[in-house]
Protein backbone atom coordinates (compact mmCIF):
# COMPACT_ATOMS: atom_id res chain seq x y z
CA UNK A 1 0.00 0.00 0.00
CA UNK A 2 1.20 3.44 -1.05
CA UNK A 3 1.72 6.16 1.08
CA UNK A 4 -0.79 7.97 -0.02
CA UNK A 5 -3.06 5.61 0.25
CA UNK A 6 -2.70 4.77 3.69
CA UNK A 7 -2.96 8.22 5.10
CA UNK A 8 -6.44 8.45 2.77
CA UNK A 9 -7.44 5.20 4.44
CA UNK A 10 -6.86 7.38 7.73
CA UNK A 11 -8.01 10.05 6.65
CA UNK A 12 -11.70 7.73 5.95
CA UNK A 13 -11.24 6.66 9.18
CA UNK A 14 -11.69 9.68 10.72
CA UNK A 15 -14.97 9.92 11.74
CA UNK A 16 -15.95 12.70 13.84
CA UNK A 17 -16.46 10.59 16.83
CA UNK A 18 -12.75 10.16 16.44
CA UNK A 19 -11.80 13.61 16.01
CA UNK A 20 -14.21 14.61 18.52
CA UNK A 21 -12.59 11.87 21.51
CA UNK A 22 -9.34 13.02 20.02
CA UNK A 23 -9.73 16.26 21.36
CA UNK A 24 -11.48 16.02 24.26
CA UNK A 25 -8.20 13.89 25.27
CA UNK A 26 -5.87 16.49 24.40
CA UNK A 27 -8.32 19.17 26.69
CA UNK A 28 -8.23 16.09 29.54
CA UNK A 29 -4.26 15.64 29.02
CA UNK A 30 -3.87 19.40 28.90
CA UNK A 31 -5.30 19.76 32.47
CA UNK A 32 -3.66 16.66 33.87
CA UNK A 33 -0.31 17.86 32.45
CA UNK A 34 -0.95 21.52 33.57
CA UNK A 35 0.54 20.89 37.49
CA UNK A 36 3.75 19.44 35.77
CA UNK A 37 4.22 22.20 33.84
CA UNK A 38 3.66 24.70 36.41
CA UNK A 39 6.32 22.35 38.49
CA UNK A 40 8.82 23.18 35.65
CA UNK A 41 8.35 26.11 34.81
CA UNK A 42 8.08 28.14 38.04
CA UNK A 43 11.15 26.30 38.99
CA UNK A 44 12.94 28.89 36.73
CA UNK A 45 10.84 31.76 36.68
CA UNK A 46 12.38 34.72 38.93
CA UNK A 47 10.47 35.61 42.26
CA UNK A 48 8.72 39.29 40.63
CA UNK A 49 7.53 37.07 38.06
CA UNK A 50 6.05 34.04 40.57
CA UNK A 51 4.52 36.73 42.54
CA UNK A 52 3.35 38.98 39.37
CA UNK A 53 -0.38 39.49 38.64
CA UNK A 54 -1.53 38.67 36.04
CA UNK A 55 0.41 35.38 36.77
CA UNK A 56 1.64 33.71 33.35
CA UNK A 57 2.50 29.94 32.38
CA UNK A 58 6.26 30.52 31.03
CA UNK A 59 9.00 32.83 32.27
CA UNK A 60 9.78 35.61 30.55
CA UNK A 61 13.29 35.64 31.98
CA UNK A 62 14.66 31.79 33.02
CA UNK A 63 16.68 31.67 36.54
CA UNK A 64 18.58 29.35 38.66
CA UNK A 65 17.90 31.00 41.81
CA UNK A 66 15.06 28.96 43.16
CA UNK A 67 16.94 25.87 42.63
CA UNK A 68 20.16 27.62 44.38
CA UNK A 69 18.03 28.94 47.12
CA UNK A 70 16.12 25.58 48.21
CA UNK A 71 19.57 23.39 48.17
CA UNK A 72 20.46 26.30 50.38
CA UNK A 73 17.26 25.64 52.72
CA UNK A 74 17.23 22.40 52.92
CA UNK A 75 20.33 19.69 53.06
CA UNK A 76 19.25 18.54 49.47
CA UNK A 77 22.28 16.39 48.31
CA UNK A 78 21.28 14.19 51.78
CA UNK A 79 17.44 14.25 51.39
CA UNK A 80 17.70 12.82 47.61
CA UNK A 81 20.73 10.23 49.02
CA UNK A 82 18.14 9.12 51.72
CA UNK A 83 15.33 8.86 49.37
CA UNK A 84 17.85 6.34 47.41
CA UNK A 85 18.66 4.67 50.54
CA UNK A 86 15.14 4.18 51.72
CA UNK A 87 13.19 3.47 48.34
CA UNK A 88 16.34 1.34 46.93
CA UNK A 89 17.08 -0.41 50.16
CA UNK A 90 13.05 -1.13 50.49
CA UNK A 91 13.15 -2.52 47.00
CA UNK A 92 15.98 -4.89 47.24
CA UNK A 93 15.21 -6.17 50.14
CA UNK A 94 10.96 -6.62 49.54
CA UNK A 95 12.06 -8.49 45.81
CA UNK A 96 14.35 -10.82 47.21
CA UNK A 97 12.10 -11.70 50.46
CA UNK A 98 8.89 -11.57 48.66
CA UNK A 99 10.40 -13.54 45.79
CA UNK A 100 11.41 -16.56 47.83
CA UNK A 101 8.30 -16.88 50.42
CA UNK A 102 6.40 -16.46 47.03
CA UNK A 103 8.42 -19.42 45.41
CA UNK A 104 7.42 -21.62 48.76
CA UNK A 105 4.00 -20.65 48.23
CA UNK A 106 3.21 -21.39 44.73
CA UNK A 107 5.59 -24.65 44.50
CA UNK A 108 6.50 -26.30 47.61
CA UNK A 109 3.33 -28.51 49.15
CA UNK A 110 4.02 -28.01 52.90
CA UNK A 111 1.77 -28.48 55.53
CA UNK A 112 -0.18 -25.57 56.59
CA UNK A 113 0.01 -23.83 53.15
CA UNK A 114 -3.55 -22.76 52.59
CA UNK A 115 -3.74 -21.38 56.25
CA UNK A 116 -0.59 -19.32 55.78
CA UNK A 117 -1.78 -17.75 52.41
CA UNK A 118 -4.82 -17.08 54.12
CA UNK A 119 -2.93 -15.23 56.65
CA UNK A 120 -1.15 -13.51 54.28
CA UNK A 121 -3.79 -12.08 52.47
CA UNK A 122 -5.64 -11.23 55.86
CA UNK A 123 -2.76 -8.39 56.46
CA UNK A 124 -2.65 -7.51 52.71
CA UNK A 125 -5.81 -5.73 54.30
CA UNK A 126 -4.39 -3.38 57.20
CA UNK A 127 -3.93 -0.32 56.54
CA UNK A 128 -0.44 0.43 57.80
CA UNK A 129 -1.67 3.78 59.48
CA UNK A 130 -3.80 0.98 62.18
CA UNK A 131 0.00 -0.59 63.27
CA UNK A 132 2.26 2.70 63.41
CA UNK A 133 2.15 3.74 66.68
CA UNK A 134 2.73 -0.03 68.12
CA UNK A 135 5.33 -0.24 65.30
CA UNK A 136 6.70 3.27 66.08
CA UNK A 137 7.06 1.99 70.35
CA UNK A 138 9.34 -0.97 68.48
CA UNK A 139 11.37 0.85 66.30
CA UNK A 140 11.89 3.17 68.93
CA UNK A 141 12.60 0.89 71.97
CA UNK A 142 15.42 -0.95 69.44
CA UNK A 143 17.05 2.68 69.01
CA UNK A 144 16.03 2.77 65.45
CA UNK A 145 14.95 6.20 65.67
CA UNK A 146 16.41 8.15 62.97
CA UNK A 147 18.11 5.40 61.42
CA UNK A 148 17.79 3.53 58.25
CA UNK A 149 16.54 0.59 59.72
CA UNK A 150 13.65 2.19 61.00
CA UNK A 151 13.04 3.21 57.34
CA UNK A 152 13.09 0.19 55.17
CA UNK A 153 13.36 -3.13 57.94
CA UNK A 154 9.84 -2.70 58.71
CA UNK A 155 8.79 -2.92 54.76
CA UNK A 156 11.89 -5.21 54.38
CA UNK A 157 8.93 -7.88 52.85
CA UNK A 158 5.33 -7.41 52.13
CA UNK A 159 2.01 -9.17 52.23
CA UNK A 160 1.39 -7.82 48.68
CA UNK A 161 4.35 -8.39 46.81
CA UNK A 162 4.29 -12.03 48.09
CA UNK A 163 0.67 -12.29 46.89
CA UNK A 164 1.48 -10.70 43.74
CA UNK A 165 4.62 -13.00 42.84
CA UNK A 166 3.18 -16.17 43.80
CA UNK A 167 0.19 -15.52 41.31
CA UNK A 168 2.90 -15.11 38.74
CA UNK A 169 4.64 -17.90 39.26
CA UNK A 170 1.57 -20.14 39.35
CA UNK A 171 1.16 -19.51 36.07
CA UNK A 172 4.96 -20.42 34.58
CA UNK A 173 5.18 -23.99 33.17
CA UNK A 174 6.27 -26.60 35.23
CA UNK A 175 8.05 -28.80 32.94
CA UNK A 176 11.60 -27.31 33.14
CA UNK A 177 11.71 -27.22 36.51
CA UNK A 178 10.94 -30.83 36.37
CA UNK A 179 13.66 -31.50 34.14
CA UNK A 180 16.29 -29.35 36.54
CA UNK A 181 15.22 -31.56 39.63
CA UNK A 182 15.61 -35.21 37.68
CA UNK A 183 19.20 -33.59 36.95
CA UNK A 184 19.31 -33.21 40.90
CA UNK A 185 18.96 -29.66 40.78
CA UNK A 186 18.06 -28.28 44.08
CA UNK A 187 15.05 -26.14 45.39
CA UNK A 188 16.92 -23.20 45.52
CA UNK A 189 18.27 -23.60 42.29
CA UNK A 190 15.20 -24.42 40.53
CA UNK A 191 13.64 -20.82 42.18
CA UNK A 192 17.42 -18.79 41.35
CA UNK A 193 17.94 -20.16 37.49
CA UNK A 194 14.47 -20.98 36.24
CA UNK A 195 11.87 -19.28 38.57
CA UNK A 196 13.37 -15.61 38.92
CA UNK A 197 14.60 -15.63 35.22
CA UNK A 198 11.33 -16.54 33.89
CA UNK A 199 9.79 -13.92 35.94
CA UNK A 200 11.37 -10.36 35.20
CA UNK A 201 8.77 -8.83 34.07
CA UNK A 202 6.65 -9.24 37.26
CA UNK A 203 9.93 -8.25 39.73
CA UNK A 204 10.22 -5.41 36.86
CA UNK A 205 6.56 -4.43 37.85
CA UNK A 206 6.88 -4.90 41.23
CA UNK A 207 10.32 -3.42 41.74
CA UNK A 208 9.27 -0.14 40.32
CA UNK A 209 5.93 0.02 42.06
CA UNK A 210 7.62 -0.34 45.60
CA UNK A 211 10.15 2.27 44.67
CA UNK A 212 7.59 4.70 43.55
CA UNK A 213 5.59 4.02 46.67
CA UNK A 214 8.08 4.50 49.03
CA UNK A 215 10.01 7.46 47.31
CA UNK A 216 6.25 8.85 47.45
CA UNK A 217 5.41 8.12 50.93
CA UNK A 218 4.89 11.26 53.19
CA UNK A 219 3.59 9.62 56.52
CA UNK A 220 6.27 6.79 56.91
CA UNK A 221 9.17 8.97 56.85
CA UNK A 222 7.26 11.70 59.00
CA UNK A 223 6.78 9.02 61.54
CA UNK A 224 10.58 7.14 61.57
CA UNK A 225 12.32 10.47 61.22
CA UNK A 226 12.73 13.46 63.65
CA UNK A 227 15.66 15.09 62.90
CA UNK A 228 15.97 17.14 59.18
CA UNK A 229 18.84 14.99 58.09
CA UNK A 230 17.83 11.92 57.82
CA UNK A 231 14.58 12.98 56.38
CA UNK A 232 13.31 11.86 52.91
CA UNK A 233 12.90 14.35 50.03
CA UNK A 234 9.09 13.90 49.86
CA UNK A 235 8.89 14.79 54.09
CA UNK A 236 11.78 17.32 53.51
CA UNK A 237 9.95 19.52 51.52
CA UNK A 238 6.35 19.76 53.80
CA UNK A 239 9.28 21.21 56.13
CA UNK A 240 9.36 23.87 54.41
CA UNK A 241 5.72 24.66 54.12
CA UNK A 242 3.15 25.49 57.46
CA UNK A 243 3.10 27.97 59.87
CA UNK A 244 6.99 27.37 60.85
CA UNK A 245 8.00 27.85 56.92
CA UNK A 246 6.83 30.65 54.52
CA UNK A 247 8.55 29.80 51.38
CA UNK A 248 8.74 31.60 48.00
CA UNK A 249 6.15 29.43 45.57
CA UNK A 250 8.98 29.77 43.10
CA UNK A 251 11.24 27.86 45.85
CA UNK A 252 8.55 25.02 46.56
CA UNK A 253 8.33 24.61 42.99
CA UNK A 254 12.42 23.83 42.05
CA UNK A 255 12.05 21.62 45.56
CA UNK A 256 9.19 19.66 43.59
CA UNK A 257 10.73 19.77 40.33
CA UNK A 258 14.03 17.87 41.89
CA UNK A 259 11.51 15.69 43.87
CA UNK A 260 9.81 14.04 40.78
CA UNK A 261 12.57 14.37 38.64
CA UNK A 262 13.91 11.03 39.21
CA UNK A 263 10.59 9.03 38.78
CA UNK A 264 9.39 11.22 36.04
CA UNK A 265 12.31 10.08 34.04
CA UNK A 266 12.81 6.90 34.91
CA UNK A 267 8.98 6.75 34.00
CA UNK A 268 9.53 7.92 31.08
CA UNK A 269 11.89 5.56 30.12
CA UNK A 270 10.40 2.00 31.41
CA UNK A 271 6.61 3.49 31.01
CA UNK A 272 5.09 1.03 27.75
CA UNK A 273 6.75 -2.20 30.08
CA UNK A 274 5.67 -0.19 32.97
CA UNK A 275 2.28 -0.02 32.54
CA UNK A 276 1.71 -2.69 30.45
CA UNK A 277 3.20 -5.28 32.81
CA UNK A 278 0.70 -3.43 35.62
CA UNK A 279 -2.20 -3.61 33.19
CA UNK A 280 -1.34 -7.86 32.51
CA UNK A 281 0.49 -9.59 35.59
CA UNK A 282 -2.71 -9.47 37.75
CA UNK A 283 -1.98 -5.90 39.26
CA UNK A 284 -6.07 -6.10 38.79
CA UNK B 1 14.17 -35.22 61.46
CA UNK B 2 13.85 -35.88 57.56
CA UNK B 3 16.61 -38.09 57.66
CA UNK B 4 14.85 -40.13 60.95
CA UNK B 5 11.68 -40.22 58.46
CA UNK B 6 13.42 -41.45 55.45
CA UNK B 7 15.12 -44.09 57.41
CA UNK B 8 12.51 -45.48 59.75
CA UNK B 9 9.28 -45.67 57.20
CA UNK B 10 9.40 -48.71 55.19
CA UNK B 11 6.95 -47.39 52.80
CA UNK B 12 6.65 -44.16 50.58
CA UNK B 13 3.91 -43.94 48.31
CA UNK B 14 5.13 -43.58 44.84
CA UNK B 15 5.69 -40.39 44.00
CA UNK B 16 3.76 -38.84 41.06
CA UNK B 17 5.76 -37.30 37.95
CA UNK B 18 7.16 -33.65 38.48
CA UNK B 19 8.77 -35.15 41.25
CA UNK B 20 7.85 -32.09 43.71
CA UNK B 21 6.59 -35.43 46.00
CA UNK B 22 9.94 -37.23 45.47
CA UNK B 23 10.73 -36.52 49.15
CA UNK B 24 8.94 -36.76 52.44
CA UNK B 25 6.37 -33.85 54.19
CA UNK B 26 9.12 -33.22 56.84
CA UNK B 27 11.79 -32.45 53.90
CA UNK B 28 9.62 -30.29 51.87
CA UNK B 29 8.45 -28.20 55.22
CA UNK B 30 11.82 -27.87 56.36
CA UNK B 31 12.60 -26.44 52.86
CA UNK B 32 9.45 -24.34 52.79
CA UNK B 33 10.44 -22.72 55.73
CA UNK B 34 13.87 -21.57 54.57
CA UNK B 35 12.28 -20.03 51.77
CA UNK B 36 9.43 -18.57 54.43
CA UNK B 37 11.60 -17.47 57.07
CA UNK B 38 12.68 -13.77 56.10
CA UNK B 39 9.61 -12.91 55.04
CA UNK B 40 8.04 -14.25 57.77
CA UNK B 41 10.43 -12.82 60.28
CA UNK B 42 9.85 -9.30 59.16
CA UNK B 43 5.71 -9.65 58.70
CA UNK B 44 5.44 -11.31 62.24
CA UNK B 45 7.21 -8.50 63.86
CA UNK B 46 6.70 -5.74 61.83
CA UNK B 47 3.00 -6.38 61.09
CA UNK B 48 1.30 -8.86 63.10
CA UNK B 49 2.99 -8.28 66.59
CA UNK B 50 2.05 -4.35 66.25
CA UNK B 51 -1.43 -5.22 65.06
CA UNK B 52 -1.85 -7.79 68.05
CA UNK B 53 0.02 -4.76 70.41
CA UNK B 54 -2.59 -1.65 68.79
CA UNK B 55 -5.28 -4.10 70.33
CA UNK B 56 -3.93 -4.15 73.85
CA UNK B 57 -3.31 -0.17 73.52
CA UNK B 58 -6.23 0.77 72.49
CA UNK B 59 -8.09 -1.05 75.91
CA UNK B 60 -5.23 0.99 77.73
CA UNK B 61 -4.67 5.07 78.45
CA UNK B 62 -1.06 4.57 77.47
CA UNK B 63 0.38 7.95 76.29
CA UNK B 64 3.90 6.85 75.99
CA UNK B 65 5.10 8.11 79.36
CA UNK B 66 4.80 6.09 82.56
CA UNK B 67 2.66 2.77 83.74
CA UNK B 68 -0.43 2.39 81.07
CA UNK B 69 -3.57 1.30 83.08
CA UNK B 70 -6.44 -1.21 81.58
CA UNK B 71 -9.63 1.18 81.53
CA UNK B 72 -11.50 -1.19 79.34
CA UNK B 73 -13.70 0.00 76.62
CA UNK B 74 -13.62 3.51 77.95
CA UNK B 75 -11.19 4.53 74.51
CA UNK B 76 -14.03 2.49 71.82
CA UNK B 77 -16.53 4.42 74.35
CA UNK B 78 -14.93 7.66 73.16
CA UNK B 79 -14.50 6.84 69.73
CA UNK B 80 -17.69 6.07 69.56
CA UNK B 81 -19.51 9.32 71.09
CA UNK B 82 -16.53 11.85 70.41
CA UNK B 83 -17.97 14.84 68.48
CA UNK B 84 -14.52 15.42 67.02
CA UNK B 85 -14.13 12.11 65.94
CA UNK B 86 -17.91 11.68 64.77
CA UNK B 87 -16.82 14.79 62.57
CA UNK B 88 -13.53 13.14 61.69
CA UNK B 89 -15.23 10.16 60.35
CA UNK B 90 -18.31 12.47 58.38
CA UNK B 91 -15.23 14.37 56.88
CA UNK B 92 -13.97 11.05 55.55
CA UNK B 93 -17.23 9.81 53.93
CA UNK B 94 -17.82 12.97 52.24
CA UNK B 95 -14.23 13.07 50.84
CA UNK B 96 -14.64 8.96 50.50
CA UNK B 97 -17.93 10.66 48.09
CA UNK B 98 -16.45 12.69 46.47
CA UNK B 99 -13.51 11.05 45.35
CA UNK B 100 -14.32 7.42 44.53
CA UNK B 101 -17.15 8.15 41.95
CA UNK B 102 -14.90 10.86 40.46
CA UNK B 103 -11.98 8.96 40.17
CA UNK B 104 -13.38 5.35 38.86
CA UNK B 105 -15.87 7.40 36.15
CA UNK B 106 -12.68 9.82 34.69
CA UNK B 107 -10.86 6.38 34.30
CA UNK B 108 -13.91 4.53 32.81
CA UNK B 109 -14.52 6.86 30.47
CA UNK B 110 -11.00 7.57 29.12
CA UNK B 111 -10.36 4.09 28.98
CA UNK B 112 -13.91 3.77 27.03
CA UNK B 113 -12.11 6.71 24.75
CA UNK B 114 -8.70 5.26 24.17
CA UNK B 115 -9.97 1.60 23.75
CA UNK B 116 -11.09 3.07 20.05
CA UNK B 117 -8.63 1.64 17.66
CA UNK B 118 -8.64 4.31 14.99
CA UNK B 119 -7.81 6.99 17.87
CA UNK B 120 -4.47 8.85 16.80
CA UNK B 121 -1.97 9.33 19.37
CA UNK B 122 -3.18 6.44 21.68
CA UNK B 123 0.08 5.64 23.62
CA UNK B 124 0.99 9.54 24.10
CA UNK B 125 -2.73 10.13 26.34
CA UNK B 126 -2.12 7.41 27.62
CA UNK B 127 1.50 7.65 29.19
CA UNK B 128 0.06 11.57 29.79
CA UNK B 129 -2.29 10.46 31.82
CA UNK B 130 -0.62 7.90 34.40
CA UNK B 131 2.30 10.33 35.07
CA UNK B 132 0.85 11.63 38.19
CA UNK B 133 0.60 8.36 39.35
CA UNK B 134 4.56 8.82 40.28
CA UNK B 135 4.49 12.57 41.96
CA UNK B 136 4.13 12.17 45.56
CA UNK B 137 0.75 13.24 47.25
CA UNK B 138 2.97 16.30 48.74
CA UNK B 139 4.23 17.50 45.60
CA UNK B 140 1.06 17.62 43.46
CA UNK B 141 -0.38 19.38 47.28
CA UNK B 142 2.23 21.97 46.52
CA UNK B 143 1.98 22.36 43.00
CA UNK B 144 -2.31 22.39 42.90
CA UNK B 145 -1.81 24.65 46.07
CA UNK B 146 0.01 27.26 44.01
CA UNK B 147 -2.71 26.80 40.73
CA UNK B 148 -4.97 27.51 43.02
CA UNK B 149 -4.12 30.41 45.12
CA UNK B 150 -6.41 33.21 45.83
CA UNK B 151 -3.65 35.90 44.42
CA UNK B 152 -0.87 34.61 42.12
CA UNK B 153 -3.01 31.24 41.03
CA UNK B 154 -2.94 30.21 37.38
CA UNK B 155 -6.36 28.58 37.53
CA UNK B 156 -7.80 30.93 40.14
CA UNK B 157 -6.74 33.87 37.63
CA UNK B 158 -8.27 31.59 33.95
CA UNK B 159 -11.18 30.50 35.49
CA UNK B 160 -11.57 34.24 36.76
CA UNK B 161 -11.08 35.30 33.00
CA UNK B 162 -14.52 33.14 32.33
CA UNK B 163 -16.63 34.56 35.02
CA UNK B 164 -16.05 31.77 37.93
CA UNK B 165 -14.84 32.85 41.07
CA UNK B 166 -12.83 30.62 43.26
CA UNK B 167 -11.55 33.10 46.11
CA UNK B 168 -9.42 31.14 48.57
CA UNK B 169 -10.02 27.77 48.12
CA UNK B 170 -8.22 26.07 50.71
CA UNK B 171 -9.67 28.75 53.29
CA UNK B 172 -13.40 28.02 52.30
CA UNK B 173 -14.88 25.51 54.89
CA UNK B 174 -16.86 24.48 51.70
CA UNK B 175 -14.59 23.92 49.04
CA UNK B 176 -11.50 23.29 50.83
CA UNK B 177 -12.98 19.42 51.25
CA UNK B 178 -13.37 19.08 47.29
CA UNK B 179 -9.98 20.75 46.70
CA UNK B 180 -7.79 18.21 48.45
CA UNK B 181 -10.23 14.89 47.02
CA UNK B 182 -9.56 16.53 43.68
CA UNK B 183 -5.82 16.24 44.14
CA UNK B 184 -6.42 12.65 44.70
CA UNK B 185 -8.46 12.57 41.96
CA UNK B 186 -5.50 13.65 39.60
CA UNK B 187 -2.96 11.57 41.52
CA UNK B 188 -4.69 8.10 41.34
CA UNK B 189 -6.92 7.88 38.32
CA UNK B 190 -4.14 7.19 35.96
CA UNK B 191 -3.54 3.99 38.46
CA UNK B 192 -7.54 3.12 37.78
CA UNK B 193 -7.31 3.70 33.45
CA UNK B 194 -4.33 1.57 33.63
CA UNK B 195 -6.56 -1.29 35.24
CA UNK B 196 -9.46 -0.49 33.58
CA UNK B 197 -7.71 -0.28 29.57
CA UNK B 198 -6.68 -3.83 30.18
CA UNK B 199 -10.37 -4.87 31.73
CA UNK B 200 -11.18 -3.51 28.44
CA UNK B 201 -8.36 -5.37 26.17
CA UNK B 202 -9.30 -8.57 27.99
CA UNK B 203 -12.96 -8.39 26.25
CA UNK B 204 -13.35 -10.43 23.67
CA UNK B 205 -14.26 -9.13 19.98
CA UNK B 206 -16.39 -11.69 18.92
CA UNK B 207 -18.93 -10.64 21.52
CA UNK B 208 -18.93 -6.80 19.88
CA UNK B 209 -19.68 -8.33 16.51
CA UNK B 210 -22.14 -10.62 17.79
CA UNK B 211 -23.87 -7.63 18.74
CA UNK B 212 -23.12 -5.52 15.86
CA UNK B 213 -25.13 -8.56 14.06
CA UNK B 214 -28.33 -8.15 16.55
CA UNK B 215 -28.29 -4.35 15.12
CA UNK B 216 -27.11 -3.20 18.48
CA UNK B 217 -25.57 0.50 18.37
CA UNK B 218 -22.70 1.72 20.25
CA UNK B 219 -24.58 3.13 23.33
CA UNK B 220 -26.36 -0.46 23.93
CA UNK B 221 -23.29 -2.00 23.08
CA UNK B 222 -21.38 -0.54 25.71
CA UNK B 223 -24.79 -0.77 27.70
CA UNK B 224 -24.89 -4.98 27.07
CA UNK B 225 -21.33 -6.63 26.57
CA UNK B 226 -18.81 -3.75 27.81
CA UNK B 227 -20.13 -2.52 31.26
CA UNK B 228 -20.99 -6.25 31.92
CA UNK B 229 -18.03 -7.73 30.97
CA UNK B 230 -16.05 -4.98 33.17
CA UNK B 231 -18.11 -5.74 36.38
CA UNK B 232 -15.18 -7.82 37.81
CA UNK B 233 -12.41 -5.17 36.72
CA UNK B 234 -14.85 -2.49 38.10
CA UNK B 235 -15.50 -3.95 41.69
CA UNK B 236 -11.40 -4.41 42.13
CA UNK B 237 -11.35 -0.68 41.20
CA UNK B 238 -13.89 0.74 43.61
CA UNK B 239 -12.59 -1.44 46.34
CA UNK B 240 -9.27 0.11 45.88
CA UNK B 241 -10.19 3.57 45.41
CA UNK B 242 -12.50 3.06 48.30
CA UNK B 243 -9.81 1.94 50.40
CA UNK B 244 -7.11 4.68 49.29
CA UNK B 245 -9.90 7.28 50.28
CA UNK B 246 -10.51 5.82 53.83
CA UNK B 247 -6.91 6.77 54.36
CA UNK B 248 -6.37 9.94 52.98
CA UNK B 249 -3.65 12.19 54.89
CA UNK B 250 -0.76 13.04 53.09
CA UNK B 251 -1.88 15.80 50.57
CA UNK B 252 -4.49 16.93 53.23
CA UNK B 253 -1.80 17.06 55.77
CA UNK B 254 -0.14 19.81 53.25
CA UNK B 255 -2.79 21.76 51.94
CA UNK B 256 -4.88 22.56 55.07
CA UNK B 257 -3.50 20.62 57.68
CA UNK B 258 -7.15 19.59 58.35
CA UNK B 259 -8.70 23.46 58.32
CA UNK B 260 -10.90 25.45 57.90
CA UNK B 261 -12.53 24.77 61.40
CA UNK B 262 -11.22 21.04 61.24
CA UNK B 263 -13.44 21.04 57.85
CA UNK B 264 -11.15 18.47 56.12
CA UNK B 265 -10.10 16.39 59.19
CA UNK B 266 -10.06 12.46 58.58
CA UNK B 267 -9.55 10.06 60.25
CA UNK B 268 -5.73 9.28 59.40
CA UNK B 269 -5.06 12.72 60.06
CA UNK B 270 -6.90 12.15 63.70
CA UNK B 271 -4.77 9.35 64.23
CA UNK B 272 -1.90 10.68 63.42
CA UNK B 273 -2.44 13.92 65.64
CA UNK B 274 -4.11 11.71 68.92
CA UNK B 275 -0.99 9.71 68.30
CA UNK B 276 1.60 11.77 67.64
CA UNK B 277 1.15 15.02 68.75
CA UNK B 278 -1.26 14.44 71.81
CA UNK B 279 0.19 11.07 72.64
CA UNK B 280 -3.08 10.14 73.45
CA UNK B 281 -1.95 6.41 72.24
CA UNK B 282 -4.72 4.29 73.80
CA UNK B 283 -7.54 6.52 71.96
CA UNK B 284 -5.44 6.89 68.52
CA UNK B 285 -5.08 2.63 69.12
CA UNK B 286 -9.05 2.27 69.40
CA UNK B 287 -9.49 4.60 66.45
CA UNK B 288 -7.04 2.72 63.89
CA UNK B 289 -9.16 -0.47 65.00
CA UNK B 290 -12.40 1.10 63.84
CA UNK B 291 -10.54 2.04 60.21
CA UNK B 292 -8.67 -1.49 60.19
CA UNK B 293 -12.27 -2.91 60.68
CA UNK B 294 -13.59 -0.68 58.34
CA UNK B 295 -11.33 -1.54 55.76
CA UNK B 296 -11.64 -5.38 56.57
CA UNK B 297 -15.43 -4.84 55.79
CA UNK B 298 -14.96 -3.07 52.27
CA UNK B 299 -12.94 -6.08 51.56
CA UNK B 300 -14.87 -8.63 52.56
CA UNK B 301 -17.32 -7.07 50.86
CA UNK B 302 -14.95 -7.41 47.67
CA UNK B 303 -14.51 -11.06 48.51
CA UNK B 304 -17.85 -11.88 48.27
CA UNK B 305 -18.61 -10.04 45.18
CA UNK B 306 -15.68 -11.44 43.68
CA UNK B 307 -16.87 -14.70 44.47
CA UNK B 308 -20.40 -14.52 43.39
CA UNK B 309 -19.26 -13.13 40.34
CA UNK B 310 -17.05 -16.43 39.59
CA UNK B 311 -19.44 -18.66 40.80
CA UNK B 312 -21.94 -16.70 37.85
CA UNK B 313 -19.24 -17.14 35.33
CA UNK B 314 -18.60 -20.92 35.83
Amino acid sequence: MSVAEKSRRRLRELRPSTVLATLALLAVSAIVLLPIAVIVLTAFKPVAEVNAYPPSLLPDAWTLDNLRQITADLPFARLIANSFAFAGGVTAFALVFDSLAAYALARIDFTGRRVLLVVIIATLMIPFQATLIPLYQLVSDLGWVNTYAALIAPRAADAFGIFFLRQFFLGLPRDLDAAARIDGASEFRVFRSIVLPNAVPALLTLGLFTFVNNWNDLLWPLVFTTKAEMGTITSGLTLLTGPSGIVPHGVMMAGSLIAILPLVVAFLFVQRRFIENIATTGLK
Amino acid sequence: MSAEQSTTRRYRPPAPLGGRRRDGAGSRNAKALAFLAPALVVIGLFVIWPMLSALRLSFTDASGFGREEWIGLENYRTVFTDPDVFDAVANTVWYTVLFTPTAVIAALALALLLNSPHLPFRSFFRTALFVPFVVSFAVAAFAWSYLIDPRVGLLNYWLRGLGVQMGDVLQDPDLAMPAVAFVAVWKLFGFYFVIFLAGLQDIPTSLYEAARMDGAGPWSRLRHVTLPMLSNTMAFVLVFAMIAALQAFDQIYVMTGGGPYGNTQTVVMEIYESGFRKLDIGFASALSYVLLIATLLLSLVQFVFFGRKEKDLS
